[in-house]
């Protein structure tokens, strides 16, 4: 299986704070894999650089062999990477129908992906022409993914999906999110939820202090509670 | 697959028409205060008139602060330039202006016009490729920049078209009132009436039936999320900033001859008034910089009518009063 993404001692200064301290690791085609960490590791900030949010200060990232590291953001999102942020982001100005034009930048929405899309998440059918401002929660979060996914994407960015989410709401997501795996997507999840990360990751990564400090397959680290303690402070038995 | 929230209460879609009504309570209001209805009719036409031509002109100032975070202190150059320029039409063809025939009157004014829109557009890209550009999330450097660019630019359309003030009369076809009864209605004021109205519908059209208004929107709100759905923010800003500079000159002209005048610090002169309906419009709004508009026509017009003393006065104590209410703005789209 080929790697999609390839970030290669990527370095990302915000302010005079350094961010990311070297950050080294692959993400293999149509797998999802998992970026762990406590609080302040830089999940976000690596997501945010590879979308170009912030702008690597050193260090390769590629995407398809293809470097990506001095690309504006609406470049690398016309490359095929499609960003669900932590904020969800969804234009509340705009109904969730507009919210969703807006994405389909390569013309009309497609009537089969809106309804496969409905199929994952009937709520927003219900709420088509509802103000994006006037969902909840997780509907907001709902449409935010449905934004990231209603063209084909290479590869998808996805910031803590489950934050401040109910948790029935949770297992509905990550229903939602398998579904989406099962179309062969290459996903980059950021996540919290540890039990979340088991029911979805395939790889994981784990960060501390803007690094990678550990690497290797979601079921191994889902089964080895000494190493989830050492790494996150927690052990999936306690964090259910 | 379980239905996600789908038991939750059908939201409905939010509606705010406080602030819509603000002006009609308003104008009520005045009635027994002015009395004389005839003179109640008379302010408030001027009111609604004077209101236009300021959302005109500050319609683009409020999408280009919410749309890209720029504090354009310079937007009244654009103004100025918009007016002056019409006079490179206007005035030599003067004979056409004062013909009693609407047709001549037209067909000199719509030129004048579009070529106010087309020399400040392109003068609006310009800016902010020189000027704004490089000055982008720093609002102390953006107000430097546009409050010196402003200086410049009336120093040049003094040095230019010389430092008298120019006379601009109004074309004969819009001289004189309209009257019934005992009541005169100006015909320029109806005119500034209806192109306001055009424009405020033709944005209103832009920003809600089409793609290139939805990333307004979108941006204005989070420009962040547009270009991560893939849009040059940047690009759709000049754009706006064109368009907005484009209205700024042609406001220009209908001010200048609503004031029968040109002169170079008349875009400055604008610049606090454009602020303040802006500002009490919440920013990025254009629904509210179109009522926020009126709402200072209406005080500068009702109150200097029944408060002379009060006018210098009036539209920063309804800005107060405003923003006591609503610290945003009456509709509040940025978090800013």
């Amino acid at each position: 299986m080929s790697d999609l993404l390839r970030l290669s001692g990527v370095h990302t200064h915000v302010g005079r704070y350094h961010i990311l301290q070297g950050v080294d690791f692959v993400v293999p085609e149509g797998q999802t894999t998992m970026l762990l960490g406590r609080n302040g590791a830089g999940k976000t900030s690596t997501l945010r650089t590879i979308m170009g949010l912030w702008q690597a200060s050193a260090g390769e990232i590629r995407l398809s062999g293809q470097r990506i590291e001095r690309v504006a953001t609406p470049d690398i999102a016309r490359l095929g990477v499609g960003y669900v942020p932590e904020t969800m982001a969804a234009f509340s100005d705009l109904s969730v129908q507009e919210n969703l034009v807006l994405a389909a930048r390569d013309g009309p929405m497609d009537d089969g992906r809106v309804e496969w899309i409905f199929g994952f998440f009937p709520a927003l059918k219900r709420f088509w022409l509802s103000r994006a401002g006037s969902l909840s929660g997780g509907q907001k979060q709902m449409l935010s993914i449905a934004r990231a996914i209603i063209e084909p994407r290479k590869l998808l960015l996805i910031d803590e999906p489950t934050k401040g989410l109910a948790p029935a709401i949770v297992g509905s997501l990550i229903e939602c999110i398998k579904e989406i795996k099962r179309g062969g997507a290459t996903i980059l999840l950021v996540e919290q939820n540890f039990h979340a990360a088991r029911e979805l990751g395939d790889k994981v990564l784990v960060m501390d202090n803007g690094s990678i400090v550990h690497r290797g397959e979601m079921a191994a680290l889902a089964a080895d509670v000494p190493l989830q303690e050492h790494l996150l402070g927690l052990s999936l038995e306690t964090h259910q | 697959m379980t239905e996600l929230a789908s038991t939750d209460p059908l939201p409905k879609p939010k509606r705010d028409p406080l602030p819509a009504l603000l002006p009609v309570v308003l104008a009520l209001v005045m009635l027994p205060l002015v009395g004389s209805t005839s003179s109640w009719v008379t302010l408030t036409v001027a009111s609604l008139a004077m209101g236009m031509m300021i959302f005109i002109m500050a319609s683009g100032l409020t999408l280009v602060f919410g749309l890209m975070d720029v504090l354009n202190f310079g937007h009244g150059a654009f103004i100025a330039v918009g007016a002056y320029v019409a006079t490179l039409v206007l005035l030599p063809l003067a004979g056409w202006m004062q013909a009693d025939s609407l047709l001549s009157n037209l067909a000199v004014l719509v030129p004048a016009a579009l070529l106010s829109m087309a020399v400040s557009g392109a003068l609006g890209a310009v800016v902010e490729r020189v000027l704004i550009r490089p000055v982008y999330g720093q609002h102390l450097k953006q107000i430097l920049m546009t409050t010196g660019g402003l200086i410049v630019a009336e120093q040049a359309l003094y040095a230019l078209w010389g430092p008298d003030i120019i006379p601009l009369p109004l074309p004969s076809s819009f001289r004189g009132s309209f009257v019934f009864g005992d009541i005169a209605i100006a015909k320029y004021r109806v005119l500034a009436m209806l192109v306001g109205l055009v424009v405020f519908v033709g944005i209103q059209l832009v920003l809600n039936r089409t793609k290139i208004g939805l990333l307004i929107r979108a941006g204005v709100e989070n420009r962040e999320m547009v270009e991560a759905l893939g849009y040059h923010i940047r690009r759709l800003f000049l754009g706006v900033f064109m368009v907005g500079s484009a209205l700024a000159g042609v406001g220009g002209v209908m001010w200048a001859l609503y004031r029968e005048q040109v002169h170079a610090s008349m875009g400055g002169e604008l610049t606090v008034l454009m602020f303040i309906v802006i500002i009490i419009g919440g920013l990025g709004s254009i629904g509210g910089c179109f009522i926020g508009a009126l709402l200072v026509a209406m005080v500068d017009n009702y109150g200097g009518f029944l408060v002379p003393k009060l006018a210098l006065v009036s539209n920063i104590l309804l800005m107060v009063a405003i923003l006591m209410w609503r610290p945003r703005g009456l509709y509040a789209v940025t978090s800013r």
